[in-house]
This record gives C-alpha cells, sequence and structure tokens, in this order.
C-alpha cells in the first residue's frame, strides 16, 4: 500500500513540476520577447496557470479530495465559489504578510500581488484540492500530529519548501550586484518556486524514507 | 538566593568580552605616527639659489583666509539660468561676478576634502597638509593642540603677525600661535550668529589697521544652519546672502600684494549633516582671488577644477614666501604659478618648475624621515617612489645647470611623483596590528563560547559553591601578572593590553577546562539547530556585508518578522493550540503527565497570542516610517519624524507633532501607571510608589512643556523669548533631576507591596494549611526559616486573591495579611525603572520621535506577552520542572528588538548621524566640559539598547505575572498546592531564581556578544574592503559601544532584581515572628 501511494505521488510530482518546466518553455517558443525577468508576470502567470490546472487534474484524478457529501450540483457551486474566496482570501493575506515584510505598500503593487498569487498558488491551491475549503484543516495539518495521510505529508513539505523559499528569495534584495533577478519581486518567486520544485522532490523521497516511522490516524 | 556570585560571574563575562573588544579595537584603529620636525628657511631648496629661501621677495605679503565652515561646492556655484534657485542656490553671486569678469585675478575650485569630514579633521589637514586618520575623529570636542609642523607655525616663524576670529577650535589647535586671537564658542550648534557676528564686528577695523600679514577668519553660521535646520531653509539662504555681503567687503578692502582666500573646510548632506566621505560632504568650495593677476595662463572656466585639501598648505606657503610645513603632501596648485617665460608682477616670483621642485624635494625628504620613523609604508612603494624622485631630480638638474627651462614631461612627472606619494601615504595609513587584532578575536571568540556554556549549565555552574570562578580569577591574575612580569624584565616597560589580553584569555580557558566537571551533573545539552539560533547566526552573517549593514534596519526587522511570525507557527506544529489534543495514549504511563490545559484556556491563550502578533507587527511596520538615511542609500527619504519641531516650517504641521507627541508621552507614562494599579502595586505608602505616582506624571507633564517651549520658532513670540529660553534651562533640568530622584527613590525602597493586616480573632479558617513545622522541634532555625516562607505565601497568596476582588466574600477566611502587589514585587520596580529612564531618554530625542518611543513600550509588552502566553501553551507539554528558563526565541528576539528600535528612533551606524543635539537638552548655552555632553550623547545614541537591557530580566518574570489570569483551578484540581502566587514561585526556589536569572543575561550577552563577534570579523577579514571605513569600522564601533552600553545596564537590571530580593527577604523576616504566633 506504502509503494503504491508512494509512487503515485511521484509520479503526480512529476507531472506537476515538468508542468512548470513547460510554462517556462512553452511561452518561451510562442510569445514574442519572452524572458523570465524582461516580461516576468507573464511568466509567472503562466506557472500559475499550469500549475493550478495540473493540480485540480491530478488531484481530481487520483480522487485524493475529501468525498463529497452530497452529489447534487448545487453543493459542487457552493463549494467552488468557496474554494475560489478561500483562494483570493488567501491571496490578499499573503499580499498583507508580503507587505508587512517590508515589500513597498504603494508602488509595484501589481508585482506584489502577483508574488502572493503565485504563493497562493502552491500552497494553498494544495490545500483546497488535498483537504477543501476548510481552514480549520488546513490548520490542523500544519501540526506534527496532523497529517492523516501521504498526502497530507507531501502537503506540508511541499507548501512549507514553498514558503521558505521564498523567505529565502528575499536574501538577495538588498545586495549591490545589479543583477536582472535582484528586481522585486523575480527573486521571491524564483526562490518560491525553486522552493516549490525542491518540495515536490524531497516529498517523496522523505515519506519513502520514513515510511517505517509514519503512521496516521483514520479520519 | 546567590547574590553577589551571580553577579559577579557577570561582571567577569563583560569584562572579558570588554578585553577582547578593546585589544581588537587597538590593533585595528590606525593611528599615524606624527613627524615633530619642522621646515626652516635654512633647508637648501632650490638647486641654484644657494641662499636663504625666505628673504626672497614673497608674490604675496598678506592672505587673508576667510573659512566659511560647510561652504559646499553647489553653494559656490552661480547659474544665471536657474529662475526659481532653493534656498541654496545662486546666493553667492559674487564668485560668479569675479571669475567671469577678471578670469586671471579668480578662480573658484572644487575643494576636495578628506574624510573624516569633521571640523577640527578639516583644520588640521589644511593647515600641516597632512592626511587625518580613523582615530582622529574622537578627538572633536577635545581637540588638542597641533604639534606637526604647519602653516600658523610656518608664519609665525617668519615673522608674520597671524591675526584670528571665528570658530574657537583654532585656539585649541594653535594655543598662543596668533598675534591676536579672537575666538568665539563654536559648539552650540543652534546658534547660528554669536560667531559670524563677532567677526564681523571686528574684520574691517582689523583689515583696515596694519599690525596684520595673515587674517584668519572662520565662519560657523553657515554649518551650524545646516545642522539646526538643513541646506533648504530659508535660514541657509540668509546666511549665505550674508557671506556674499562680507566677501563683497572684504574685497573693498583688499589692497595689491594681498591674496584673499574663501574656501569651506567641508560640504554637508542633504540633511546638514556632514563627518562621513560622500561627494556631497567632501566637496567644499574653494575661492582664490586677488587684486595682482594670480593666474598667468589662460584658464578654462567651464568647470571648476577638483583640488584636494592638502593641496593649499604648499600652495599658500609659496605663494608667502615660507618654507612648506614638513609633514605635507599636498602639491601646489600650477596654475597659480607662472611656467618659464610667462611673467608676472615680479620677475623674481617662483615659477611652475621651480614650485614643483620644491614641492617634490619636501614631500620626498618628508617620505624618508617619516620610513625612517615608522615602518608603515610599504618598503616597494617607497623604493618605487624614492626610484622616481631619483631620476627626476636627475633630469631636473640637468636641465638646470644647461640653463633651459625644464620641459613639459618633467613637469608633468614631477607632479605625477607628488600624486603617487600621496596616494601612497593614503593607502598605507590604513595600517592594523593583526598580532593584537587575533588576539582580540581570540579573546572575543572564546568569551561567546564561555557565555554560551554559561547560560546552558547555569543550573549546575550556581550549585557549585562559589560558582567556580575562584579558580579562574586566580589564574587569570597570575596570566596577567607573569606577562607584565616577562614584559618588564624583556622590554622595560608594561603593555597593558597585553596583560589584559593573557589574563583574560587564561581566565577563560580555565573556565571551559572545568567545564566537563561541572556538567557531569547537568542534563546533556540541547539541538543547537534551531530557528531562533539560526536567526541569530542570519544577523551576524549580514554583519559581514556592506550592503546589509547599510540596509540594517530592514534586515533586523525582517529577521524579527520572521522570528516572530515562528512563534505561533511552532505552536501550531507542536499541537498546542489545537485545543482538543486528547491525551496521547501512546506515552508510557509513569511519566511525568503534561498538564492539560481546559479548552476556553487554550483558546483565549491563543487569541492573546493572535493580538500579540498583531501588535508586535504592527508596531514594526509602524516603526519602519521612522527610519533615517544613510548616505549610501540612494532614492531614500529620512523619515519627517527625525527634524526637531523648530526647524517644520509648516505651523501646522508642527502642531499636529506636537499633539502626537503629547499624546505619545501621555500613553507611555498611563499605560505604565496603568499596569502597576492593576497588579496593586500603588498601594504601598513607600518611595517607589511615589516615584511611581508623583514623579512620572510630573517628570512627563515637565517633558511636554519643554517641548512647547523648544518648538516655538525664535522668530515668533518675542516677548517671551527670555521666558522661553529661561524654560529650556530649568524644564529638562527639572526632568531629569526627578527621574534621578525616581531611580535613586526605587533603589533605596523597591518594594511596592502594601500589607494589610487583620487582627481578627479567626483568622485562620479551617482550609488554613497548619504550620506543619512546628510538630518537628529538632529542626534548625535556618531550615525552619526555609519551610515557613512558602507557608506564608500561601497565606498570602490568598489574601492576593482577596486583594484583586477587594471585598472577600466569607467573613470566615479572612487571612491574616492582604498582600497587594505582591505578586508583581520583581517586575514593578523594574518596569518603574524603565519607564523612569525612557522618559528620560525621550527627553534627550527630537520632540517628534515620541511616538517611536511608545512603539518600542508596544512592542516591548507584546514580546512579553507572547514570550508569556507560549510558555503557558507550551506548558501542557513542557513539564514544570525547568519551566524558570527562558527559551532563546524570546531572547533572541528582544535583542533584535534592541538593534530594530535604535533604528526607529533615528539612529544609524555611522557617525554623522549621532544626535550632537542631545548635548543641549537642558544645556541650550553648551557646557564648559566634555563628559556630560559626551555622556548625553551616549544616552541618546544608544537609548533602546539601555531601555530594552535594563528590561531584560522582564522576559523571566512575564509568565508569572499574567498566571494570575490564567484561572484558578485548572492544574489538576489540587488548588490547594497549586496555586496562583505569581514571581512568589520564584522566591520559593532561591536556587532556580538565581539559575534563571543567571541563564537570562547570560543569554542575552551571548546573544549581543555574538553580534559583536561578528562585527569584530567583518571588520578583521574585510580590513581592504572599499567600505570598510564607510561601513564596517564605524558598525564595529556602534555595536561594540553598543555591547558596552547594553551589558551595563543588563547588569544594572539584575541588580536591581537583585536589591528587590533583599528587601523582600526583609519583609519576610519581619513577618515571620507574626504569622508564626
Amino acid at each position: 500500500m506504502w509503494d503504491s501511494e508512494i509512487r503515485a505521488m511521484a509520479s503526480a510530482h512529476a507531472i506537476i513540476a515538468s508542468s512548470v518546466f513547460m510554462a517556462t518553455v512553452v511561452p518561451a517558443v510562442l510569445v514574442e520577447n519572452f524572458s523570465v525577468y524582461r516580461t516576468h508576470l507573464v511568466w509567472l502567470y503562466s506557472v500559475c496557470g499550469a500549475v493550478a490546472a495540473v493540480n485540480v487534474a491530478v488531484f481530481g484524478l487520483l480522487g485524493v479530495s475529501p468525498p463529497a457529501k452530497k452529489h447534487t450540483l448545487h453543493h459542487k457551486v457552493s463549494r467552488l465559489v468557496k474554494s475560489c474566496l478561500h483562494f483570493l482570501l488567501s491571496c490578499l493575506f499573503f499580499h498583507a504578510v508580503v507587505v508587512l515584510y517590508g515589500a513597498p505598500l504603494l508602488e509595484s503593487t501589481l508585482e506584489t500581488f502577483s508574488l502572493s498569487v503565485l504563493l497562493s498558488t502552491l500552497t494553498t491551491l494544495r490545500c483546497l484540492c488535498v483537504l477543501g475549503p476548510n481552514v480549520q484543516a488546513w490548520i490542523r495539518v500544519f501540526s506534527r500530529d496532523g497529517a492523516m495521510s501521504v498526502w497530507d505529508t507531501s502537503l506540508q513539505i511541499t507548501a512549507g519548501c514553498s514558503v521558505v523559499g521564498a523567505w529565502l528569495g528575499a536574501f538577495p534584495i538588498p545586495l549591490d550586484w545589479d543583477r536582472p533577478w535582484q528586481v522585486w519581486p523575480i527573486s521571491c518567486t524564483l526562490g518560491a518556486t525553486v522552493g516549490f520544485l525542491t518540495g515536490l522532490v524531497a516529498a517523496p523521497v522523505w515519506i519513502h524514507w520514513h515510511r517505517k516511522q509514519l503512521t496516521y490516524k483514520s479520519k | 538566593m546567590k547574590r553577589l556570585p551571580v553577579l559577579a560571574l557577570l561582571l567577569w563575562v563583560c569584562a572579558v568580552f570588554y578585553v577582547g573588544i578593546f585589544l581588537f579595537v587597538g590593533g585595528f584603529l590606525l593611528v599615524r605616527l606624527e613627524v615633530n620636525r619642522s621646515s626652516t628657511c635654512e633647508d637648501v631648496l632650490l638647486p641654484d639659489s644657494g641662499g636663504d629661501f625666505c628673504w626672497r621677495e614673497p608674490r604675496f605679503r598678506r592672505a587673508v583666509v576667510l573659512i566659511v565652515d560647510a561652504l559646499k561646492a553647489d553653494f559656490a556655484q552661480y547659474d544665471p539660468g536657474n529662475m526659481s534657485p532653493r534656498p541654496y542656490e545662486n546666493k553667492l553671486p559674487v564668485i560668479e561676478e569675479l571669475v567671469s569678469s577678471h578670469p586671471a585675478h579668480a578662480g573658484l575650485f572644487t575643494f576636495l576634502a578628506d574624510p573624516p569630514t569633521t571640523t577640527m579633521q578639516r583644520i588640521k589637514g589644511f593647515m600641516t597638509g597632512s592626511l587625518p586618520t580613523f582615530i582622529d575623529v574622537g578627538n572633536n570636542f577635545a581637540s588638542s593642540a597641533v604639534l606637526e609642523d604647519n602653516l600658523v607655525h610656518q608664519l609665525v616663524q617668519a615673522g608674520k603677525h597671524v591675526v584670528f576670529m571665528g570658530d574657537d577650535t583654532w585656539e585649541n589647535l594653535f594655543p598662543k600661535k596668533f598675534h591676536r586671537s579672537l575666538p568665539f564658542p563654536s559648539f552650540n550648534v543652534k546658534d547660528l550668529h554669536t560667531v559670524d557676528d563677532g567677526i564681523l564686528q571686528n574684520i574691517y577695523p582689523t583689515l583696515k589697521g596694519d599690525d596684520w600679514d595673515v587674517l584668519i577668519a572662520h565662519f560657523l553660521g553657515v554649518d551650524h544652519c545646516g545642522h539646526r535646520y538643513g541646506p533648504d531653509h530659508p535660514a541657509m539662504a540668509e546666511k549665505l546672502t550674508q557671506m556674499n555681503g562680507v566677501i563683497r567687503s572684504v574685497i573693498e578692502h583688499l589692497q595689491n600684494d594681498t591674496l584673499f582666500v574663501v574656501m569651506g573646510d567641508h560640504g554637508m548632506t542633504e540633511t546638514g549633516d556632514h563627518g562621513g566621505e560622500s561627494q556631497k560632504e567632501t566637496e567644499a568650495a574653494l575661492f582664490l582671488y586677488s587684486q595682482s593677476p594670480l593666474f598667468p595662463g589662460p584658464r578654462s572656466q567651464l568647470k571648476p577644477e577638483v583640488v584636494p585639501q592638502t593641496d593649499l598648505v604648499p600652495t599658500l606657503a609659496l605663494l608667502l614666501g615660507i618654507p612648506i610645513p614638513y609633514s605635507s603632501v599636498g602639491q601646489i596648485l600650477t596654475p597659480l604659478f607662472p611656467l618659464d617665460g610667462q611673467t608676472t608682477s615680479g620677475p623674481a616670483d617662483l615659477t611652475q618648475s621651480e614650485a614643483l621642485w620644491i614641492n617634490a624635494k619636501q614631500v620626498n625628504r618628508f617620505l624618508e624621515t617619516y620610513s625612517s620613523m615608522a615602518k608603515d609604508i610599504s618598503p616597494e612603494s617607497l623604493s618605487r617612489l624614492k626610484a622616481d624622485f631619483t631620476r627626476l631630480s636627475a633630469q631636473y638638474l640637468s636641465t638646470v645647470q644647461q640653463g633651459r627651462p625644464p620641459s613639459p614631461e618633467v613637469l608633468r612627472s614631477m607632479q605625477g611623483y607628488l600624486t603617487s606619494a600621496r596616494e601612497t601615504c593614503r593607502a598605507s595609513w590604513a595600517k592594523f596590528n593583526p598580532l593584537k587584532m587575533a588576539a582580540g578575536l581570540a579573546v572575543l571568540a572564546a568569551a561567546c563560547v564561555l557565555c554560551f556554556v554559561l547560560s546552558e549549565l547555569s543550573a549546575a555552574v550556581v550549585s557549585v559553591d562559589g560558582v567556580g570562578l575562584r579558580a579562574p580569577a586566580v589564574v587569570g591574575l597570575v596570566g596577567g601578572a607573569s606577562v607584565a612580569g616577562l614584559q618588564a624584565a624583556s622590554l622595560g616597560h608594561v603593555d597593558a593590553a597585553w596583560c589584559l589580553a593573557a589574563a583574560a584569555f587564561s581566565s577563560e580557558v580555565v573556565f571551559l577546562w572545568r567545564v566537563p566537571g561541572i556538567s557531569s551533573a547537568s542534563r546533556a545539552s540541547q539541538r543547537l539547530l534551531r530557528f531562533p539560533l539560526l536567526v541569530l547566526f542570519l544577523r551576524c552573517c549580514s554583519l559581514l556585508s556592506d550592503s546589509y549593514v547599510i540596509a540594517e534596519g530592514r534586515v533586523v526587522t525582517y529577521l524579527l518578522f520572521s522570528l516572530c511570525l515562528y512563534v505561533p507557527l511552532r505552536l501550531n506544529w507542536e499541537g498546542f493550540l489545537a485545543a482538543t489534543t486528547p491525551p496521547d495514549a501512546q506515552k508510557p504511563p509513569g511519566a511525568l503527565q503534561p498538564l492539560a490545559l481546559p479548552a476556553w484556556v487554550v483558546r483565549r491563550e491563543g487569541g492573546v497570542l493572535l493580538v500579540c502578533v498583531g501588535v508586535l507587527v504592527g508596531s514594526l511596520y509602524l516603526s519602519l516610517a521612522l527610519h533615517g538615511c544613510r548616505e549610501e542609500q540612494g532614492a531614500c527619504q529620512p523619515s519627517p519624524f527625525l527634524s526637531p519641531l523648530a526647524r517644520v516650517q509648516d505651523s501646522r504641521r508642527r502642531n499636529l507633532h506636537y499633539v502626537l507627541s503629547v499624546a505619545a508621552l501621555g500613553a507611555w507614562t498611563y499605560l505604565l501607571y496603568r499596569w502597576l494599579c492593576h497588579y496593586g502595586n500603588l498601594n504601598h505608602a513607600g518611595a517607589a510608589v511615589f516615584a511611581a505616582r508623583w514623579l512620572l506624571p510630573l517628570a512627563s507633564m515637565l517633558t511636554g512643556l519643554h517641548w512647547a517651549a523648544s518648538s516655538t520658532p525664535e522668530d515668533r513670540f518675542r516677548s517671551l523669548a527670555e521666558l522661553i529660553a529661561l524654560a529650556q534651562v530649568v524644564l529638562p533640568r527639572g526632568v531629569f533631576s526627578l527621574l534621578g530622584l525616581g531611580m535613586l527613590l526605587l533603589w533605596l525602597d523597591p518594594l511596592t507591596v502594601f500589607l494589610k493586616p487583620r487582627a481578627l480573632a479567626h483568622t485562620r479558617g479551617p482550609s488554613r494549611p497548619r504550620p506543619r513545622y512546628r510538630a518537628s522541634t529538632g529542626i534548625s532555625p535556618q531550615a525552619e526559616l526555609h519551610h515557613l516562607i512558602p507557608q506564608l505565601y500561601q497565606r498570602i497568596r490568598h489574601s492576593l486573591e482577596d486583594g484583586v476582588t477587594k471585598e472577600g466574600p466569607e467573613e470566615g477566611s479572612r487571612p491574616a495579611v492582604e498582600a497587594y502587589g505582591l505578586g508583581t514585587v520583581y517586575s514593578a520596580p523594574l518596569l518603574l525603572l524603565y519607564g523612569l529612564l525612557g522618559l528620560g531618554l525621550l527627553l534627550l530625542h527630537p520632540e517628534s520621535m515620541a511616538p517611536a518611543f511608545l512603539l518600542l513600550l508596544m512592542e516591548g509588552g507584546a514580546l512579553l506577552y507572547l514570550h508569556a502566553t507560549s510558555t503557558t501553551l507550551s506548558s501542557q507539554q513542557v513539564t514544570h520542572l525547568n519551566s524558570f528558563t527562558v527559551p532563546w526565541a524570546p531572547v533572541v528576539l528582544w535583542s533584535l528588538a534592541a538593534t530594530q528600535f535604535f533604528h526607529a528612533t533615528g539612529h544609524l551606524p555611522t557617525f554623522p548621524s549621532i544626535q550632537w543635539s542631545a548635548a543641549f537638552v537642558g544645556f541650550p548655552q553648551g557646557h564648559t566640559g566634555t563628559t556630560i555632553p559626551a555622556m548625553l550623547v551616549v544616552l541618546n545614541t544608544f537609548t533602546s539598547h539601555i531601555l530594552f537591557a535594563v528590561a531584560c530580566p522582564l522576559l523571566l518574570f512575564w509568565p508569572f505575572v499574567c498566571e494570575v489570569k490564567s484561572g484558578h483551578g485548572w492544574r489538576g484540581g489540587t488548588e490547594e498546592s497549586e496555586d496562583v502566587i505569581m514571581e512568589m514561585r520564584l522566591r520559593e526556589n532561591p536556587q532556580q531564581f538565581s539559575s534563571a536569572l543567571l541563564h537570562l543575561a547570560t543569554r542575552y550577552l551571548f546573544v549581543c556578544g555574538v553580534q559583536v563577534f561578528a562585527s569584530v570579523c567583518a571588520a578583521a577579514i574585510l580590513r581592504r574592503h572599499l567600505m570598510v571605513w564607510q561601513v564596517f569600522a564605524p558598525k564595529l564601533m556602534f555595536e561594540a559601544s553598543g555591547f558596552l552600553v547594553s551589558s551595563a545596564f543588563v547588569f544594572v537590571g539584575v541588580a536591581l532584581v537583585m536589591r528587590v530580593d533583599v528587601a523582600v527577604s526583609r519583609l519576610f523576616k519581619r513577618l515571620l515572628p507574626e504569622s508564626s504566633r
């Protein structure tokens, strides 16, 4: 059971990671003057879109998402609306945190917001996919004994890595190297993306390594 | 409780750190050797004349030197196209008029000052022609006489009458040299007119008279105007226009044989400060004029030439016909000397080649002398320079002997020689003592390790008799003495630095050697890789990069913010925030059962936690708006709160700032008062309570009045001028003395406990525990005392509950003693001291900074409550055995907050940003000595270090203070034994109390000390970095002084706690007979 789940996760993660690469490569072919640095927001939103679409598709196909209680259309629609609302709120939350961390408040608001959209895509969207629009469950997942399945553990790892990546990405900003990637928010978005990719790789490896120690309570 | 051993241990740790810093700084900060030789007229400098140089007819018999302090290069330029000039632009049209109408008579240059751009260093620089070193900076307020050869000395030697008027720094630098001297006090930067008016009254009569050859006048108004209002202020326009008039009328008084020099000693930044080495500070203006033609050759007038400040010395010397001062490394201004063939007024004037030759020869002689005295200058560059000179002199002498003028190539190579000589000196007067630096690094590193070990093993160390300090002390003394003896035997003199180094290092080593023996009893060391320590590590790494040091304010805020988000995240990770964690069934029974908090407590504490994080984050974010700007930060606007209110021109904004400040001041006082009131610390009739009830509000009221008086603009309320002047003296001094009195009273009687005895017959209710010690008779009095005190607490504790609710519900269980404020007996005096100190320090800041202090208080409070709630929540799992020790996170947060508020109170780790105006609070007329102003400035600079250091022990107390609100009865139902006794819990375990106090203090010292160590490392590793004198050296100085101040005030805080402990012991001794009866 362990092996199959880990294998499923590894392949799912591989698909998600390849979607990030595709989101970088495909626009480079299709869009003129595309560059990760110069047309940063285009890259960012293409990554966001790709990761979101692939995440939703993969988790929908794998059936990881919590089973819906009712299969009515009304229920599904309300769930979808709730999810969108949660996503938007999480964007605003990340925006506020990033501003409090020292991002400019009035200037380059679009860039800051795009960063928070990316962060939400990398963290909140996965939460939505795995746990549904249930903030209590999200808070529960991020505790030592909170994970209730392999997917919860991988969620912990990838979300943590993305946020830490963005955090580390802010480090080079004050340096006087005058590199194009030091411009706000490029280093942070790159950091978050790299962190996310690291998390995607690390999660199956870590779970495989610790599969003896991991015990999950039933829901 | 062990009081003296703990204090001694802390003192020793601090001393070790001090020795390390002293050693390193001694090796790092550069000292240039002064050459005490003077040039004389007998020096044979010209190849052909052979005779006495001084007897030649000089080109100018007299000179007028006007020094306009801080006359920036921009100020002197005139742009006719500028239709709407700023206050400092186009205010000196006379210079432009003269330069364009008489190009041969007048010239404007950009005068490039060498850093440090402080007035005294500059005067020294352009009088000796030498380069200053970093160490001179500190002498600005105790300037001592210049011993090196200088222009004034040479002029006096040549029998010229030098008349001086203006800035009294000159009188200190050149005592008894002037024929006539009219010094005026310079220290008061608020005074724009005294010096200038004094000069103007005297300069014209002097010029008309005939008893002068060289007249030096040093105007200070422009500089003081910059310091007070900044360059962009109408007062600056007024001042510069006045200077324009002065130049114009002096020129009218000039005669043909007089050289007229107008120059600035340095420039100023956008805010009117100076001292650093940014372009704005180093570029001053130099204007030369004479009635007789000054510039023989044609000159391009497009852009003023850049002239280093050292170059004025040889130029003036040769123009006035005196020898160039011995240690000058300057180069003559070639445009002023005629080429061979060109003629000026007199045929005997020095030609360019002759002047350059004299100049080169003098520099060569100085280099030879200097290299024989000191080994600073590297031999390679010296030999290269020497070879250059030999080649030069051969070429020059051969052409002169052939009787033809030297070729332009020779002139150019002479100029090249002089330039490279100057550059060599510049580079090598940054020379270090690597041995001392290494020793300092070693001592500091060992001190950090020692501090860490001490904090980890505090419990074991305190339990050892004499805290294990005896052996290190003895070994240290022996080591120091033996090194002293060795030095005395071998060298003949004793170098204190090395003795101290030996003493410190040997004592450290001995202590660390004995650690395994001490620690065998204690628990295993904890994991080192924790997030708080990682943050500390990142902070230390950030000190190694100039970009991060420049952006230090933001970096520290970033780290602080991260760490403060970490606290709730970690609590959630551990599952403490989820209220409904069932007891873990998998834990082995028999282990210490974690205390399960009821769900509502967890929820409430979680709420408090979130509110704390919110307040903390909010105050962090708001405080970002209060930062100042370094000159390296390009597009940075300093906070509008930083300027004193008197500078603000918009009266509505001024009033708004004033109201905001007074509100913040009121809130500061009210919050402290309210807290003390809440915990019942204001009921006692003692001295400390008197300070809290009356002195604190009174002092804050006086502060508000003082601000009102000092922020009134001078030009309004002329009729009240005297009253305002009086208020500016009396009010701050009143506040200082009130606060001093308050602190004294606090020290004498720190108890804030109000005891209310009740002599009721049924005092002891049935629920009260009987004093069981009576049953056993064979106990020593000491043991009895130990046993009895907890009993007494039980009693007082019940009274405390009564005290909170005031009206006791049941008559029958009335306690014998009601003690108000016993639960916060330790923290209340500390908080009061914090309040008093904060008020005094606030007074030293610009008025508008009061909101920063309120933010500081709020942030400190939020940190304390954050720590308290997280301790309460973690107590679900962590057993209560070792709960006294403070974990790393709050300590690192506390120290980072100190650095963060260093920036948020408008300070920066650079010398120009020191707020000198603090020295005039209460002393608007200036000072006679240097101790008081230095102290005031230090207090102002390290305000946040002081406040956070003094309040550091609060981190230990706060979890106990907050205990009372956690409700009763949730600790497993045994209310009788486990109840809310707040800080008395500490007193019940004196051993643990002292170990926890030592633990906290050493941790705080470690966190500060590691930062000092990091900046020391940065200075050592990057000592040849481009930014070392701009960024790393000042940062090191600030970090080291900050550590000195912090450690001193940590000591004060701990000492106050000890003092309270003594008083509490005395109180219980007094109560004892009562209760045993």
